[in-house]
């Protein structure tokens, strides 16, 4: 009897093992799939109209998504953890409007100030947002709801107590010099997305922090059982989301220099759009900067392929819509292929 | 028991309290506030949202949620222009639009049910396909030119008294879904789903017919306040009520409807409903501004969920305190 249910639990082990096995093979792939598409999109556009494929182009689209990369990394943070950030959209209006307005009115100051006073807002705000989800136990999506319309409000609010709309020529060239500033000919927006990206991608893979977010998302009781401290992770993954914001919004103040308290509404959408479909699982638990990435890449190219063929921008937001369902469908069908195989295999054995 | 039960009474009994203290506010603020013009005023304002929340009650007590109602209303809203522009006759107009939100509800249903994707992503999905659609079909334009027949829906009331026709539509539709959530078989699941899905589709309750049909019931719904939004702003425009769902989602949990599902009450929903009217109303009458407003609810919204989250965790280390003096006096 002892023998049998050993058997049964080491039968057990092997499975969860292939199955794991299984699931990265399938990420592996489904980030293939995600440069097929996109690769075909290319090819599509490029048949189209020969401009799309000039490098001028190119460096245009990664331009065009610098900013969305650098939320999306920090949205994919709150993901993995099995929660979701509406607010972002809003807590990137606030930033850049504060700071285009903080130039505004002190040309003269260091412009790391400028920076840090972005950064820590955005770090402020965040909290705020992690401390209702994980300690007030507000689920993410009632509690970043709530904020999203909030913090658009003190935007609305500050912009009526001072002034409406902070001009490009309101604000020091330094500040602008932020996103147009090019370093080995590529514009510094484009390596400051590419160096987060990279830095948080490499945090997320080795560093323990970071393999402790995956085991929050994708169990969070057996997490606390082995004494992970889940509120502490998902407090700090909010918290992350906030800061990347406060930097996402002093550099959309930088590129854009014509600032109003409309600034950003709903950058959320293409936010989430791009990370799931990245390949970023909604339930936690996997996904990963990369997929993110390419997730921003391919919205950005569609966006421009829009702008190339002359097709209205008003489709964009209904095709970011069918990004979103065509991914987590898509995703729906690749686990219950996954499932599937495992069952017939253990059938077999 | 009984134990279980008085956290409910008791927080419908606290609304109660909140919607007689607004009012009492409303009165002492503004002269203006008892008058039987701005009841009009405040009750057409809200129905949208109101009528709107009826069918976001069952859903959320059923385990789900739906956050495109905002765009389905949109969308419907521009169906209706543009069919009224192109020459069709006002009925069928109307009725095309129903069909559209019965067809966008029917969508969100199957993607949940036959795919078992969680409600949440699927809508916040269709809450930018739906809003997008709108868009791509009036562009930027608006359609503005509705006969008076038709805008006085939104505009006119019940003759001889202030009571705006829309609050009569939602008086009949809340009698009918209170005694179908409350009385009938059918609301009896629903909230056995919320409790326990597992449970209810083992007991025999097809769960994923329900759910279908809860967000059909809620697409047809926002079509409707969509002719509703429509006929009071004498306007069809992609961007009619944009963010809508934020409103319908707070006065839902406001109203003691639990996020998780299987718990709350038609009443409660009600009387928030009525507590976001005045607030917003009063807002408005002392001239401050929307963006406020929008801050006030979103607050709301946070607090209606923080706050029993916050008296539960009180109630349970004072039990646990009375238990543990207890334990030690017996000793």
């Amino acid at each position: 009897m002892a023998t049998t249910s050993k058997g049964m639990e080491r039968a057990r082990q092997r499975d969860q093992v292939s199955q794991a096995r299984l699931f990265r093979l399938v990420n592996r792939v489904r980030e293939l799939g995600l440069l097929v598409v996109l690769l075909l999109i290319i090819l599509f556009v490029g048949i189209q109209a020969p401009r799309f494929l000039s490098i001028d182009n190119f460096e245009q689209i990664l331009l065009s998504i610098a900013i969305l990369v650098i939320v999306a990394v920090g949205e994919t943070l709150v993901v993995l953890t099995r929660n979701v950030d509406l607010s972002v959209g809003s807590m990137v209006g606030v930033i850049a409007f504060v700071t285009a307005y903080f130039f505004k009115q002190l040309p003269d100051i260091n412009l790391l100030l400028g920076i840090l006073l972005g950064c820590t807002l955005g770090l402020v705000l965040g909290m705020v947002n992690g401390l209702i989800v994980s300690f007030g136990r507000v689920p993410a999506i009632v509690a970043t709801l709530g904020t999203l319309y909030a913090y658009r409000a003190l935007v609305f609010i500050f912009a009526a107590n001072t002034t409406t709309q902070v001009n490009a020529s309101d604000v020091p060239a330094g500040y602008l010099a932020l996103a147009t500033t090019q370093i080995f000919g590529i514009p510094s927006l484009i390596l400051i997305a590419a160096a987060i990206a990279i830095i948080v991608g490499y945090f997320l893979h080795a560093s323990q922090t970071g393999r402790q977010l995956y085991a929050v998302g994708s169990n969070p009781e057996a997490a606390n059982i082995i004494g992970l401290r889940r509120d502490w992770l998902v407090f700090a993954a909010f918290a992350a989301s906030g800061l990347l914001c406060g930097l996402a919004g002093v550099l959309w103040g930088a590129r854009f220099a014509t600032v109003d308290a409309t600034d950003a509404t709903g950058l959320e959408l293409a936010v989430i759009a791009a990370v799931v479909v990245g390949g970023v699982n909604i339930f936690g638990g996997s996904g990963t900067i990369l997929g993110a990435v390419l997730g921003a890449i391919v919205l950005g190219t569609l966006q421009n392929a829009l702008n190339i063929l002359n097709v209205s921008q008003f489709w964009l937001q209904a095709l970011y819509g069918a990004a979103i369902l065509g991914a987590v469908v898509l995703d729906a069908f690749i686990t219950r292929w996954v499932q599937r195989t495992i069952l017939s295999r253990r059938k077999k054995a | 028991m009984k134990r279980l039960t008085s956290p409910l009474i008791s927080w419908e009994a606290l609304l109660v309290i909140l919607l007689l203290i607004s009012i009492v506010i409303g009165g002492v603020l503004s002269p203006y506030f008892l008058s039987g013009f701005n009841f009009n005023a405040l009750t057409s304002n809200t129905m949208e949202i109101a009528i709107m929340a009826l069918p976001m009650t069952l859903i959320i007590i059923a385990g789900e949620i739906d956050l495109s109602v905002g765009s389905v209303l949109g969308l419907a809203s521009v169906v209706l222009g543009l069919l009224w522009e192109s020459g069709h006759p006002m009925w069928l107009a109307i009725g095309v639009a129903l069909l559209v939100g019965l067809v966008a509800g029917c969508f969100n249903g199957l993607l949940v049910t036959k795919l078992a994707l969680p409600s949440l992503v699927v809508t916040i999905g269709t809450l930018a396909l739906y809003r997008g659609l709108a868009f791509v079909v009036l562009g930027d334009q608006a359609v503005s030119d509705f006969p008076t027949s038709f805008t006085n829906l939104g505009f006119g009331s019940i003759p001889g008294t202030e009571i705006p026709w829309s609050f009569l539509i939602f008086a009949i539709l809340v009698v009918i879904f209170g005694v179908v959530l409350h009385l009938s078989r059918w609301g009896r699941q629903i909230y056995a789903m919320g409790n326990n899905k597992e449970a209810a589709r083992f007991s025999g309750i097809n769960v994923s017919r329900v759910k279908l049909m809860l967000f059909m019931l809620s697409g047809v719904i926002a079509a409707l306040a969509g002719v509703i939004f429509t006929a009071r702003l004498s306007s069809a425009r992609p961007d009619n009520a944009l963010g809508y769902e934020l409103y319908v989602v707070t006065v839902v949990l406001l109203g003691g409807v639990n996020i998780f599902g299987g718990r709350g009450s038609l009443l409660g929903v009600a009387l928030a409903i009525f507590i976001v009217a005045i607030v917003q109303n009063v807002l408005g009458l002392k001239n401050i501004s929307g963006d406020i407003q929008s801050l006030a609810i979103g607050l709301l919204l946070i607090l209606s969920v923080l706050g029993p989250n916050i008296a539960r965790r009180i109630q349970g280390v004072i039990a646990r305190r009375r238990l543990v003096a207890g334990s030690s006096q017996q000793m």
